[in-house]
């Protein structure tokens, strides 16, 4: 198996595991967590593609990786007061009971 | 003996190793943690031991080093790596062997203390960053390892987090390091800026080596300073932080809040003294002034000019060793007479390091590491042995119940003082006093730090006779003022009789006292074993050394202050016991004023509350009231423009548009209803659904590809 290979793998386990944390948790905050995973996962592919790729020498992997970084910081901080207003409101980060956007 | 070398990452490591296992522990596993973070401790030790070893055998002018590539930057590769050299070995030494004695004591100290867990593992953390420091060939490594090293005193100054004042106090360290830091990292910037590279020692290419340090020399900045020079002012900036130096002592008292062996292990002997080992690591840098002009002249011209760099690292040291006796003098906290009597010594080793290099002010931070880590544990079985009591006042006469503690507690006394002959304190602090008398530029620092030596004798002298002679003034239990929660032992001991601590506390006291007592012994002028030892030369045995022009004058000097002082003390606290805790203190009563001033450190802290904390609260009272007001009003403003409009479309939309398009609303409600029925509300659903149509996706993309 070829590097590439090995990290692709890793990256789409991380991934996966990410995903089903997302769909499985009743935990707002615990789900918020498989995102981030499943964002960590993007983030390695990003590297590993730029790192095995045809210019490993220009920075736009980590650049990238970089940018995806930041903006996955931004997320968590928007997601998390997202929860702390949601948890206010409802009082409770069970997202089964925050059912009251149901159509 | 080549692969300890290679394996010299192993001693930071143990440690680090240790805590991260001992983090993932139980809060029950008492024991588990205890024997990882000592066996890891003992294990370090051995192969510090070997290191030393090795450093002792095989002498070279070089230090051995393994540098490792990091991560690619650009076309830069970043450089990592560690070294062995006399100075690591000397440091490795003494952070594993106090540092295990520390670890010993403390199963003791803190045996009934819930989060006992805990405690070893942020212990054992502290070790392994701390040898990082040590072993650090990089600026950059030994940089992260230095910030591990404040997280972990936070951590450990704010143990008890539940008292308000080790809250505060963790804060204050923390931040007021940082103040320092941020000049280490200016420094450290411009040097990689500078030099290219952040390693100490490369095969020629490192930042302290010739090509780098001439490049730096040549360069001058602001106020005519050398790049050199500038850097090192950085730098240094750094190291007082950390080394409670004037006027960033101020967290160093109040980090007496922690536990006593975390005030012993990280507050007294080792962490401290980081930044003047640091000076030392860079002190190629600090230095290189000199070197410069030295190489332009005929060699029987050679005019030893320090660099501005170390005459600022002097001035401080010197004002650092004379504050922090002076409020020493003026203390009722057993451990904060002790906490401002590191300050000042911390005084010395800049001052030491500043007037005789390397191998003088390095002498002092290792004797000192040993009698000052004996003083705080003996002072913690003091604590412990007087149910959590820390006021000198109402103690008194604990030789009778605590002669084990006594004894060592005197040894520790008397090298802190600088006895003459038998006692390491002397001769390291004599051998700092030399090297200040024959300092070129002023002799100034020579009298700050012998009347600094004075107050020493005497502020120890007072500490002794309050606690452990006169009669006993503990108060009956249920009046201590419980400064460390240490309860359980009032209801294990019963009211107000002191006791001795058990043999793990006191074993490693006598382990300390012994080498506090003996390791004066490597650094005489007759035989300056470790002098030689840390330039890398053969030591020679000779009473030669004490006709050195000045020796002599400076010994007896230096003496005579020892005994005026000790003199003092007990002219004034032995001579008229200590007759109850409310009578005051035989020097308050001849200059109160005076007294007061140093009781409060030159009220210090209330300098720094009324001008730059009031600064900044005015300063953000000033943005609050600038977000609240201005720019929260033309939100204001907007949003009224925008209800407005909104309350015009609204007119229109009711009574012209709907209407007219009500019918048709039906029709789309109808399908809205229907669609609705896929909104389930369950964030989770949706993923769900998601999900599905990525695996969708990816059969789809998987079998075009095939196609």
């Amino acid at each position: 198996m070829s590097p590439l290979q090995g990290y692709l793998t890793l990256s789409a386990l991380l991934f996966s595991i990410g995903l089903a944390g997302a769909l499985t948790r009743r935990n707002a905050i615990l789900v918020l967590i498989g995102i981030e995973l499943m964002l960590n996962a993007a983030n390695l592919n990003f590297i590993a593609f730029w790192r095995f790729g045809p210019h490993p020498a220009a920075l736009t992997g980590i650049m990238f990786a970089i940018f995806s970084i930041s903006v996955a910081a931004a997320e968590a901080a928007v997601g998390l007061a997202i929860i702390l207003a949601a948890y206010r409101h409802s009082r409770t980060t069970d997202l089964d009971k925050m059912n009251s956007l149901k159509g | 003996m080549i692969w300890i070398v290679q394996n010299l990452w192993l001693i930071p490591a143990l440690p680090i190793l240790a805590a991260g296992i001992a983090a993932l522990l139980k809060q029950r596993s008492r024991i588990a943690a205890a024997s990882l973070a000592i066996g890891s401790m003992a294990f370090s030790f051995l192969l510090s031991l070997c290191a030393f070893a090795h450093v002792l055998l095989h002498p070279s002018a070089e230090p051995l080093v393994r540098n490792i590539p990091w991560f690619q930057f650009g076309n830069e590769w970043l450089k990592i790596g560690w070294m062995l050299d006399p100075l690591t070995a000397v440091m490795l030494v003494m952070v594993t062997f106090v540092g295990l004695l520390i670890f010993i004591y403390s199963t003791g100290y803190m045996e009934h203390d819930e989060n006992f867990t805990r405690f070893f593992c942020f212990l054992a953390l502290f070790a392994g960053a701390m040898l990082g420091v040590v072993i650090a060939n990089s600026l950059l490594l030994l940089f992260m390892c230095w910030e591990i090293v404040g997280l972990t005193s936070y951590l450990l100054i704010g143990f008890w987090y539940f008292t308000p004042s080790a809250a505060a106090a963790a804060k204050k360290a923390f931040i007021t390091t940082r103040i320092g830091d941020l000049g280490f990292l200016i420094g450290m910037v411009w040097l990689y800026a500078q030099s290219h590279t952040l390693l100490f020692y490369d095969a020629g290419a490192g930042c302290l080596e010739g090509r780098s340090l001439f490049h730096l020399v040549a360069t001058t900045t602001v106020l005519g300073l050398t790049s050199a020079s500038a850097i090192g002012i950085l730098i240094f900036c750094g190291a007082a932080g950390k080394s409670g130096q004037v006027p960033l002592h101020v967290w160093l008292p109040d980090a007496m809040e922690g536990p006593t062996p975390v005030s012993a292990l990280i507050h007294a002997a080792t962490m401290v003294a980081a930044g003047v080992f640091l000076i030392a690591r860079i002190f190629p840098l600090m230095y290189a002034y000199t070197v410069v002009k030295a190489t332009n002249e005929p060699l029987s011209m050679l005019v030893i000019v320090p660099s501005p760099a170390l005459h600022v690292v002097v001035w401080v040291g010197a004002i650092t060793a004379l504050f922090g006796a002076t409020i020493a003098v003026a203390q009722y906290d057993i451990k904060r007479i002790l906490a401002y009597s590191t300050v000042s010594q911390l005084g010395y080793m800049m001052m030491g390091l500043g007037v005789g290099g390397v191998s003088v002010g390095m002498f002092h931070l290792i004797t000192h590491a040993f009698f000052k880590a004996l003083l705080f544990l003996g002072a913690g079985s003091v604590i412990h042995g007087c149910a959590g009591e820390q006021d000198i006042r109402r103690m008194g006469g604990l030789r009778k119940y605590m002669p084990v503690t006594f004894a060592v507690y005197a040894i520790g006394m008397l090298a802190l003082c600088g006895f003459p002959f038998f006692f390491s304190g002397f001769w390291s602090k004599d051998a700092i006093l030399h090297a200040a008398h024959n300092w070129s530029v002023s002799q100034l620092p020579f009298y700050m730090g012998a009347l600094g030596a004075l107050l020493t004798a005497f502020y120890m002298t007072r500490q002794v006779c309050y606690v452990f002679f006169g009669s006993l003034r503990l108060p009956a239990a249920g009046h201590v003022a419980h400064s460390e929660p240490h309860s359980e032992d009032t209801d294990h001991h019963g009211a107000g009789t002191p006791h001795e601590s058990p043999a793990v506390m006191t074993v490693p006291l006598m382990i300390l006292a012994a080498f506090a007592i003996l390791l004066g012994f490597f650094g005489t002028p007759a035989w300056p074993w470790f002098q030689s030892f840390l330039e890398g030369t053969q030591p020679a045995f000779s009473f030669a050394g004490f006709s050195e022009p000045g020796i002599i004058p400076v010994m007896l000097s230096s003496s005579l202050i020892v005994f005026l002082g000790l003199g003092l003390g007990w002219w004034f606290y032995y001579r008229q016991p200590i007759a109850t805790a409310d009578s005051p203190d035989a020097v308050g009563r001849l200059a109160p004023g005076a007294f007061s001033v140093l009781g409060h450190a030159y009220y210090i802290d209330a300098l720094y509350g009324a001008t730059l904390i009031r600064i900044n609260t005015i300063w953000s009272r000033l943005c609050d009231w600038f977000d609240r007001f201005i720019w929260n009003g033309a939100v204001q403003t907007v949003s009224y423009l925008v209800l407005g409009v909104a309350w015009t479309d609204n007119f229109v939309d009711n009574y012209v548009v709907n209407t007219t398009f009500d019918g048709g609303c039906h029709t789309v409600s109808f399908g809205g209803r229907v669609l609705a029925l896929l909104q389930g509300g369950r964030v989770q659903g949706y993923l769900r659904m998601i999900g599905v149509a990525l695996i969708g996706l990816v059969i789809f993309l998987l079998w075009g590809a095939k196609a």
